[in-house]
């Protein structure tokens, strides 16, 4: 059976092992963004084994691929520092794949043996019109998603210029999110006719068409000229805490760009507050073809109420996911049972409670917890059963050993399709979910039902 | 079976419509043709490697010299490639580090160990169901290869050490599992800070009464996962192989080296050696468990699929207990045929001949109608393979079965043997970065070393088994004019392709879709594209279904959209009532359109 080493007859306390981990290391996330950069070659500064992890996390949850170069650190590297090759890494990179940018991070090992980027990087000759920026990822601080905000923040750091002349722009930091949902964002931005910059941007990159060409830069991805001009932007929206907020509060601090940070729009309060965010911002009426895509949700929810009431939910994943996930799940009229993430920080915990409070649940009517993984989640269903899992794929073995329906959303999914062609975010996003979870439950109907209780009409 | 040529339209050949699929996947990309003479590939090859190396500034330019050559077996010396060395930093290189080798590939699979990752938390997230190696779970025994587990290191056990959380997560880990053996893998930070994990293990151990073994595996030793193999087995020989002098009953017992039973490969081939009467001791590793390597010394044989990552192994289990190895392929029919004929060999008893013969026939008979429709169609195309340190091997016997052209082959980590055959191996200079890579150095284990056959007979048969404690290496199978390429990089992959068109390359899921995106059908030989198994009979015949499937799947013809070729105008010129239709090409502006490039 599934998972059968995982004792069924209490939730084991443990202080040191971590088992079926719910994060990655902050390297991924910085290749994700640096990828949303048109034109940038990713560059790990560390041993090689992390970029071919990292690439083919990547390239396994969006069948696309995923280019980064690395500082390939052997033992003499390791003891004497990295030097040497980043020098030879960028001369390499710049000869032979002419990108407009190399987007450098670090690595638990470059920064365990304390190499300066700062000081190498002004050390190596840049040809003229190129462009090197760098950001500090160590994988034994916070996760992927801080990798993410990390990198998006070393572009505006390094890139972004203050002119004094306006640009009347908008930056939006879309999140740790799928191309799919950079479109809906981006869609609803050009509904109110709003100027703007996303960064990172990995629409036109991760879900590149085929054309028979490959390109190693695809179409896609945030301009560095756009980049180096958010200094003069007139405000930023930030989506989602732990994702994007670090890096909009960097163009704040460094251009004293005004910023808001909002939560992912996942489900219908928080895309409300999204449009809310844009209709202000812009002083444009929200358009009628926005109010009739949210009105075709909340008649979707009504419609549909019956199959998701009172259904008790374990949600993991990346916590600005999760948050939105929870909420959209309330709002369905389901019970979160099991809230977790393994990113820390970030007050995730009294985030969740706000939320559950909000919609009128006992702060603590269910289990939530941050720094968590798979395992401990595991272990916690077998005492209390659940009727659904919303989750990455990491969740497939636990929906198996527990005959529980699975609906896959955030990050990694490994095993299925096209999932990063639809979006999650925005009230079409929330269609998507809420078909998603209505089909999950309702096929568990039909396939549990006695024959004589098959309903042909549902 | 599902027969993919059911797919066929009906008024189409086979090979018209493969001609369709290749033409619409653009210029410059994957044409089907015959397989070249060998003069004409061999100017192609010469010609593609002179361009590629000339596009490099004189560093890389000499580095990269040494690891790319066109074979040509008319040349009086043996040709010579260099490999396991440096990777260049900033060049697109698909290879991954020690840590990956040693837990991600040999220790991984091993399913009633607690393995402990001690590290930050990425090292051990990506070792988690992300190889195929498949294990089965047999009541009341332990199977741990769908969980991973970590130290997950934050900054303060950076700053203070990490020495302690080990401990506890062994004991954690030991009060929840009751594992055979807790195996700890390092990460580079570990190394760095100077964890003693050798240490905490001996100190686990005293306690808690389990085997607990430690292996410095951290990523940045040696130049590729190479490394990390070398590690796995040095220790799985000091503390786990010999210590379990139970005999398993059986005839002709053997250990299943380098078999890692990705996508179900290890199981297949054990389903062959039972069906001849060959009993399986251990297999290290796929579905493979500590209880059984512990007693891998009472076999007769070792068979060795993977020279490249436990060919240490076998060489040390000779010496320690007097166990011959014989380098085996279950991967190709008569690759196959010929591993099984030589274990016939060795044993030297008739009627194991005779049962082998007899489950060759039976195989055979079985899939011979598949295996010739197969043949058939696939016959005379070109493939490209560049997988890890056997695999490229391995593989171009199978495409040969199957009438198949192996035009281009590289390995990511493999040494010079792998490549040139063992004979090489005492002429291989140590370098820098493989030094601190311990040679373990064995003797006779006394009680436990028993010679398996005399030395004279074992003179005799090494003189009549070619594989027999001997590996011929890569390069002596291949075709004149063919091209051979250590630590292949993106550049390098773009540019050959586009010269030697291959139709078909196996590789890994880094440039699989690099190379799809570029109009080359590509399968992944690491994972099998989550199919398999492509060991055995049966399995080549699954390997062939899904490469000739990839070949003719629809969607290659619908790459490029029919506006660019299909007239764009239509219409009524003066009177005249006939239609008129003016092509692309024929319009002022057309060669500068996208279509104008057809």
């Amino acid at each position: 059976m599934m998972l059968d080493a995982t004792p069924r007859d209490t939730v084991a306390e443990r202080r040191a092992l971590v088992a079926n981990p719910c994060k990655t290391c902050q390297p991924v996330g910085a290749i994700y963004a640096a990828l949303g950069v048109h034109g940038a070659m990713p560059h790990s500064h560390g041993s090689q084994g992390c970029v071919s992890f990292h690439r083919m996390f990547l390239t396994r949850h969006f069948k696309e691929p995923a280019m980064a170069s690395t500082s390939a650190f052997t033992e003499g590297a390791s003891v004497f520092g990295g030097g040497a090759n980043l020098k030879t890494a960028v001369r390499n990179i710049f000869d032979l794949y002419d990108p407009a940018v190399i987007a450098i991070h670090t690595t638990c090992l470059s920064e365990t043996i304390g190499d300066d980027l700062h000081a190498f990087t002004s050390d190596i000759e840049i040809p003229p019109g190129k462009r090197v920026v760098y950001c500090s990822t160590p994988s034994y601080q916070g996760s992927h998603i801080t990798g993410f905000s990390a990198m998006t923040a070393g572009f505006i750091e390094h890139l972004a210029e203050k002119s004094g002349e306006p640009t009347g722009r908008l930056l939006v930091i879309p999140g740790f999110v799928n191309p799919a949902d950079m479109r809906q964002v981006k869609r609803y931005l050009d509904d109110f006719g709003i100027d703007y910059t996303m960064l990172p941007d990995t629409s036109g990159v991760f879900d590149a068409p085929m054309t028979g060409k490959f390109e190693l830069y695809p179409a896609g991805g945030a301009r560095v000229a756009e980049i180096a001009r958010l200094g003069d932007a007139a405000y930023s929206l930030a989506l989602g805490y732990w994702a994007s907020e670090p890096a909009g509060n960097v163009l704040k601090r460094s251009c004293d760009v005004d910023y808001q940070a909002l939560g992912l729009p996942i489900g219908v309060s928080a895309t409300d507050e999204f449009i809310l965010a844009l209709t202000r911002y812009s002083k444009i009426p929200v358009p009628p073809s926005i109010e009739e895509e949210r009105g075709q949700l909340i008649d979707c929810m009504l419609d549909t109420h019956q199959y998701l009431d009172k259904q008790r939910v374990a949600i993991a994943g990346d916590p600005d996911h999760v948050l939105g996930l929870t909420e959209f799940c309330l709002e369905c009229g389901m019970v979160p049972a099991f809230i977790g993430t393994g990113t820390p920080g970030g007050h995730f915990e009294e985030r969740v409670r706000a939320i559950l409070t909000k919609h009128g649940r006992k702060p603590d009517s269910c289990w939530v917890k941050a720094e968590t993984d798979y395992f401990e989640i595991h272990q916690r269903i077998i005492q209390e059963p659940v009727d659904m899992l919303l989750g990455p794929s990491l969740f497939k073995q636990i929906a198996r050993a527990e005959d529980i329906p699975l609906v896959r959303v955030g990050f990694p999914i490994l095993d299925r399709y096209l999932h990063s062609y639809f979006p999650l975010v925005g009230y079409q996003g929330a269609l998507h979910l809420l078909k998603a979870m209505c089909d999950a439950l309702m096929d568990r109907l039909d396939r549990d039902s006695a024959d004589a209780d098959l309903e042909f009409v549902m | 079976m599902k027969n993919s040529h059911n797919r066929t339209k009906p008024g189409h050949t086979e090979e018209q419509l493969l001609c369709d699929s290749a033409q619409a996947a653009t210029a410059g990309s994957s044409t089907i043709h015959t397989a070249p003479s060998v003069p004409e590939m061999g100017e192609r090859t010469g010609a593609v490697i002179d361009e590629v190396l000339e596009s490099y500034e004189a560093k890389v330019f000499r580095n990269r010299k040494k690891h790319l050559l066109m074979v040509d077996h008319a040349l009086e010396a043996p040709q010579e490639i260099a490999a396991n060395s440096r990777t260049i930093p900033g060049i697109l290189s698909h290879r991954g580090c020690c840590y990956a080798g040693c837990k991600g590939v040999v220790l991984g699979p091993i399913k009633d160990a607690l393995i402990i990752v001690h590290g930050p938390i990425g090292c051990s997230f990506y070792t988690w169901g992300t190889r195929r190696h498949k294990a089965s779970s047999e009541p009341d025994k332990l199977n741990l290869v769908p969980y991973t587990f970590s130290t997950d290191m934050h900054e303060t056990d950076i700053v203070f050490g990490g020495e302690k959380k080990l401990f506890a997560a062994i004991e954690e880990g030991l009060a929840l599992f009751k594992p055979e053996a807790v195996l700890i893998c390092s990460t580079c930070p570990v190394g760095l800070i100077g964890d003693d994990i050798h240490a905490v293990a001996a100190r686990a151990e005293k306690q808690f009464g389990v085997t607990c073994v430690a292996f410095s595996c951290e990523g940045y030793k040696g130049v590729s996962q190479s490394a990390g193999h070398h590690i796995a087995s040095n220790e799985l020989i000091r503390r786990i192989i010999g210590t379990n002098d139970s005999p398993m009953q059986g005839t002709y017992r053997v250990n299943l080296l380098g078999e890692y039973n990705i996508g179900g490969d290890g199981w297949e081939t054990e389903r062959i050696l039972k069906r001849c009467g060959i009993t399986i001791v251990s297999v290290m590793s796929g579905d493979g468990s500590i209880a059984d390597i512990t007693r891998a010394h009472t076999a007769d044989l070792n068979l060795v699929q993977c020279h490249r990552s436990i060919n240490y192994i076998a060489e040390m289990m000779q010496t320690q207990y007097g166990i011959d190895w014989l380098k085996v392929n279950f991967v190709g029919i008569s690759a196959i045929q010929k591993s099984l004929r030589q274990i016939a060999a060795y044993f030297d008893n008739l009627e194991l001949s005779e049962r082998i013969e007899a489950v060759i026939a039976d195989e055979l008979a079985e899939i011979d109608t598949e295996l010739r429709s197969y043949r058939d169609q696939l016959s005379g195309k070109t493939a490209a393979l560049y997988v890890g340190g056997s695999r490229s091997h391995h593989y171009q016997s199978l495409l040969k079965d199957l009438g198949m052209q192996t035009v281009i082959a590289g390995y990511e980590f493999a040494h010079r043997d792998d490549y040139e055959g063992r004979e090489v191996k005492e002429s291989i200079k140590v370098d820098a970065d493989n030094k601190n890579i311990e040679e373990l150095s064995v003797e006779p284990i006394e009680g436990k070393y028993r010679l398996r056959i005399s030395p004279e007979k074992l003179a005799q048969l090494k003189a009549s088994i070619a594989s027999l404690e001997q590996y011929e290496g890569m390069i002596k199978e291949m075709d004149n004019g063919t091209l051979v390429i250590d630590d292949l990089n993106h550049f390098e992959a773009e540019k050959f392709v586009e010269a030697l068109k291959p139709d078909v390359f196996f590789s890994g899921i880094k440039d699989k879709y690099v190379l799809q995106k570029g109009g080359v059908f590509s399968r992944q030989l690491h994972s099998y594209d989550y199919k398999g198994p492509y060991a055995g009979f049966k399995g080549a015949i699954n390997f062939a279904q899904d490469l000739l499937m990839g070949l003719q799947v629809p969607a290659w013809q619908f790459i490029s959209p029919p506006w660019r070729h299909e007239p764009l105008l239509r219409g009524h010129v003066d009177a005249v009532e006939e239609e008129a239709s003016v092509p692309v090409s024929t319009q002022t502006q057309g060669a500068d359109r996208p279509g104008g490039e057809r």
